[in-house]
């Protein structure tokens, strides 16, 4: 009798413990891109705290998050969309909403996300609580041709631009009335790769494959049209083949100054936000995929294409060049930093693990076990433009 | 063991445009019902040399033309996990 109290005093008072509490500022998930699994973090801690399974094929996936940091959206490639609740540590909802998809974003009152997608081309609106669709703007770019959708951004008052990669277009779709969008079109220039939305949220820009040069868009003047900078900066020399994408976000701002991926080229361009003139040129060891700067804007990360993706390079923006170089593991995918900057995550595909760094004196400060791990994304993303 | 090494090739690097499951992405899926009528010869030229015009570049610097070959061959019949 005497055993069986203190058993019930030993439940009660684990009751009364009840679960750990978190604060979401602290948190972020590691993509496991070839087992469908999530690894749940906190970036104070540095550790791991859960991990979810079930979300399908993640190559290529990318995530966005609710205004308070709770929740996750994760677009798979497969057409999957997660919603992940990181407090609970449990998935809460989970769509297919197209054949093939490769990222999206979230409006800036929190209630819209919205999806991009290859196939069919287009983009779709979802409600943030309950991912009810509720609407869908097709990429038609002529009669019965629908884009492949890239670089899709969340600007002010619920609007997102975004490329089309086979039309040639920048396009802005309104969703202030959710159930019926209107959308602008912008010729733009050949094939789009990926676009960003500055920080401030007033440009779009997007990088072009089919020519040297990125579209830019004043988006709060739209109806100047589009119109290219760093155009020609191959000069006619003839490419470097590129064995993988560049990707493009609002982290490329930095100080004044945009760093974007040249295409072909081992370089990276720096164009003032002021004029949107080329201002520099700065040589790195190969084709870049990720150009990120610290949220200080001191420092700009770089990773690199096949055959160079286990290099990073580090530019001091004070030197306009790069000041450190490292191979800190294999098939180096992508890279997120703390909140404020101070550690750097690198994800290493090919070593199986999350690599961390400290930003000042690039010492290693630990490194988190995960499968395939490609895309890192802190909650710290809730509270940006563009992201 | 070069065999393990191309599958991790087209599966990861091919796989930036193409899919890891090879179901497309900015590249055309790579699957055998979506190869099936294409000759093979012509699969194995764009993967050694690329498509100009195309995002498409050439793979020869690291790989011979007959494991080109050889990779197309699994592609039109079952890529190996």
């Amino acid at each position: 009798m005497r055993l069986l109290l203190s058993l019930v005093f030993a439940l009660l008072l684990n009751a009364c413990a009840g679960p750990q509490l978190r604060g979401t500022g602290d948190l972020g998930l590691i993509i496991e891109r070839a087992s469908g699994h999530v690894t749940l973090v906190n970036t104070t801690a540095r550790q791991p705290y859960a991990r979810i399974g079930g979300l399908g094929d993640l190559s290529h996936a990318s995530a966005v998050y609710s205004r308070d940091g709770r929740y996750a959206f994760i677009f798979g490639r497969d057409g999957g969309l997660t919603k992940i609740d990181l407090l609970e540590a449990k998935i809460v909802k989970r769509i297919i909403q197209s054949g093939n998809a490769i990222g999206g974003s979230i409006s800036q009152d929190g209630r819209i996300v919205v999806a991009q997608n290859y196939t069919p081309g287009g983009i779709k609106a979802f409600d943030a609580d309950t991912l009810e669709l509720l609407s869908e703007v097709p990429a038609e770019f002529a009669p019965g041709q629908f884009s492949k959708v890239v670089g899709l951004a969340d600007t002010g008052g619920n609007r997102f631009a975004y490329a089309l990669f086979d039309g040639g277009e920048i396009r802005v779709t309104n969703f202030s009335d959710p159930r019926k969008p209107t959308t602008q079109k912008f010729p733009a220039g050949s094939q789009p790769y990926d676009g960003l939305v500055t920080p401030d949220g007033r440009y779009f820009l997007a990088g072009l494959f089919g020519e040297d040069g990125v579209a830019l868009l004043d988006l709060w003047q739209p109806k100047t049209g589009a119109r290219k900078i760093l155009e020609n900066y191959g000069r006619g020399q003839e490419k470097l083949p590129v064995f993988k994408m560049p990707h493009l976000r609002g982290w490329s701002v930095a100080q004044g100054k945009a760093y974007l991926p040249a295409i072909g080229r081992h370089e990276v361009l720096v164009v003032d936000v002021a004029t949107w003139k080329e201002v520099g040129r700065i040589p790195v060891r190969g084709q870049p995929v990720f150009v990120m700067a610290r949220p200080d804007g001191r420092q700009i990360w770089v990773n690199f294409a096949f055959p160079d993706n286990a290099k990073v390079d580090v530019i001091d923006t004070l030197a306009g060049q790069v000041v450190h170089r490292m191979e800190p593991g294999k098939g180096i995918l992508h890279m997120e930093f703390a909140p404020r900057g101070e550690h750097v995550w690198l994800s290493a595909r090919d070593d199986n693990k999350v690599l961390i760094y400290n930003t000042e004196n690039f010492a290693k400060l630990g490194e988190i076990p995960a499968e395939s791990p490609s895309g890192i994304f802190f909650t710290s993303r809730a509270t940006r433009i563009g992201f | 063991m070069r065999q393990k090494a191309l599958v991790h090739l087209v599966r990861q690097d091919c796989g930036s445009c193409h899919g890891m499951t090879l179901k497309g992405g900015l590249g055309p899926a790579l699957l055998p019902e979506t190869l099936r009528d294409k000759p093979a010869e012509g699969l194995t030229a764009t993967v050694y040399y690329g498509r100009p015009g195309t995002p498409m570049p050439p793979w020869k610097a690291f790989m011979s033309e007959a494991e080109a070959a050889w990779i197309v061959d699994k592609l039109m019949t079952q890529f190996p996990e």
